[in-house]
């Protein structure tokens, strides 16, 4: 028996207004609880709905550590499972995407069910006469998931029966899924392209802390960021800048930089920087693709989707958005030292290819196992994990710009280089987490 | 040399392609490549897209030279401690030949392993080397490196496959 389980106040005194204690990210028993009390009483992003378009079509992943399918119902409805046979508990579904038909059936024994889940067939039935099976949860079948909400193709999935309403928990911070889907002219979004898998030996919170933590661009990324703007120095100023050049320059702004674009944070985590600009406003223009938007939304409306370029938005804990280049990330914990980050990347309906290139380029650049953007942030992330066992001082500070008054709001929009999403998130780590 | 490069000529400059790259010596290394070249690391299986698909990379020499560039620097801290990195070739067999066009396409199956201290990592791939010659020299056109596990979660892979 650990000793956080039984005491919710040990769980609290770990955070402070300002600062964390290191269980937080080291401790085995907060992981676990973290997976049952805050990953299961939250809204997980599971997936995209174009990722599931036919009936039958499925994918399988991991909600919170627990194995889950996600797939298109025969009456056309989205529907989340558990990947576990009634019977045995085998994973029924190996694959991590493809089309079931109208059932899925599982490898061993040849219990069958259907695709919301419901229990068809057993073979050799006769078997069971007189026993206790049809009294059990057995017969129930593949265990659905009851609380799942789709935002604009986004699937998410709240795993507890109790807990706080889709709407309540994520709010105003809606609108940055709103922009990204926006920024298609016909309003719809498709997963293209695949998806880049990182495996980070470092707790989850690291990289979801990271994402709005924008005091480290111009140092963790000098050796990358900072060489490529020294080897664009000096070219013509008629040659074309290429995509990729002008995806990770910005990344060498200085601090002003990145303290006049803003943060905003909302109630129960979430958040994001780059409320008034960000790394993503300088691109080149595709007039092919601003024509297309015009012709869609009107010329007011169109600008004003398209001036909203959003750094980071953090759909606490799981889900990480980058509207401006039609990109996500998702977190999914492992253990408490070992992460796993799938980025993925948008076509925007209704626009030309270039910018599913530049979300591709993006991608590749920043999040790929062999980026050395990411090389430098997982060194670092790595480096807390290891550092955090020192002994002599036991807190993670919080503190850059911390106000008390910020205790008391649900919205809040201050400097760019406050720390204040980070303390915003663990302020919602601590209602979600000391609840027995 | 002769007007067309022979099969030992071939076979030399693969290995020789890997080998700058374990002696780190990565400035003669970028100076096999042609100034229009890739270096491609597909992410899934059979990929035949490199630019509406995800890669692990799709470097062109702008983006090498970053990298070189990078490795360089003392700022570049995912290489304090640095990495070393031993690619043990399979012989490479000619896959293509068009002596006319002055192209060859090579397939080197080899296993590769990256370390960094206490940290280790070994991985199968095949490299497809497309190669020119011109003013009477091999040149890297497209290096393809297939990952046998492409796919998988991986860690950070820092030196080049």
């Amino acid at each position: 028996m650990g000793r956080y389980r039984e005491d919710s106040n040990a769980i609290a005194q770990l955070i402070e207004p300002d600062r964390v204690h290191r269980d937080v990210y080291t401790d085995p028993e907060i992981f676990q609880l973290e997976m049952e009390r805050l990953w299961s009483r939250t809204w997980i992003y599971v997936g995209h709905t174009s990722q599931v378009r036919e009936p039958g079509d499925f994918i399988t992943l991991d909600i919170a550590t627990k194995p889950a399918i996600m797939v298109r119902h025969t009456d056309g409805n989205v529907r989340l499972l558990m990947n576990r046979c009634a019977h045995k508990g085998t994973k029924v579904v190996g694959d991590l995407a493809g089309n079931t038909g109208k059932t899925f059936r599982c490898p061993y024994h040849a219990w069958t069910y259907r695709t919301d889940g419901s229990l068809i067939n057993i073979p050799l039935k006769q078997g069971y006469e007189g026993t206790s099976l049809h009294q059990t949860q057995t017969v129930a079948g593949l265990t659905p998931l009851k609380h799942v909400e789709i935002y604009r193709g986004f699937v998410f999935a709240r795993l507890a029966d109790e807990g706080m309403g889709f709407r309540e928990y994520f709010g105003d911070s809606l609108s940055s899924i709103d922009n990204l889907a926006d920024r298609s002219p016909e309003g719809e979004l498709e997963l293209a392209g695949g998806c880049l898998r990182f495996l980070h030996n470092c707790n989850w919170k690291m990289f979801v802390e990271n994402l709005n933590d924008t005091m480290h661009p111009m140092i963790a990324h000098a050796s990358s960021a900072g060489v490529a703007k020294k080897l664009w120095e000096g070219k013509p100023a008629d040659q074309p800048k290429p995509m990729a050049i002008e995806q990770i320059v910005p990344f060498a702004s200085d601090y002003k930089f990145f303290d006049d674009m803003g943060v905003r944070v909302y109630a129960h985590g979430h958040g994001f920087s780059g409320v008034n600009f960000s790394i993503h406003s300088s691109y080149s223009t595709v007039p092919e693709y601003e024509a297309a938007m015009k012709r869609a939304y009107g010329e007011e409306r169109a600008r004003k989707i398209l001036g909203t370029v959003r750094h980071n938005t953090v759909y606490y804990p799981s889900l990480t958005i980058k509207g401006a280049i039609q990109s996500i990330r998702v977190a999914r914990p492992l253990a408490a030292d070992k992460t796993l980050l799938e980025s993925w990347t948008f076509r925007l309906k209704g626009a030309p290819d270039v910018l599913l290139q530049r979300t591709i380029t993006y991608n590749r650049l920043i999040n790929s196992p062999m980026s050395v953007v990411g090389h430098d942030d997982l060194h670092c992330y790595r480096a807390i994990q290891e550092g955090l066992a020192a002994s002599g001082n036991e807190w993670v500070s919080l503190h850059r710009n911390f106000d008390p008054s910020e205790l008391e709001a649900r919205e809040l929009t201050c400097n760019g280089t406050s720390e204040i999403s980070m303390r915003n998130q663990f302020r919602a780590w601590r209602e979600f987490m000391v609840a027995a | 040399m002769s007007a067309r490069p022979t099969i030992a000529d071939i076979v030399r400059f693969v290995k020789h392609e890997a080998r700058l790259i374990d002696e780190k010596r990565f400035d003669e290394w970028y100076e096999l490549f042609t100034d229009d070249a890739y270096y491609w690391v597909p992410a899934v299986h059979g990929q035949t897209d490199p630019l509406l698909q995800n890669s692990l990379a799709y470097e062109d020499k702008l983006l090498l030279k970053l990298r070189i560039e990078r490795l360089k620097s003392p700022l570049a801290y995912s290489q304090r401690p640095a990495s070393r990195c031993l690619h043990v070739l399979q012989e490479p067999e000619i896959e293509k030949a068009d002596h006319e066009g002055s192209e060859y396409l090579t397939r080197t199956p080899f296993i590769y392993t990256e370390t960094r201290v206490d940290d280790s990592q070994r991985y199968a791939a095949t490299a497809w080397h497309t190669l020119v010659w011109s003013q009477d020299r091999l040149r890297i056109k497209l290096k393809r490196v297939d990952l046998l596990n492409c796919d998988a979660m991986l860690p950070s892979i820092q030196l080049f496959l």
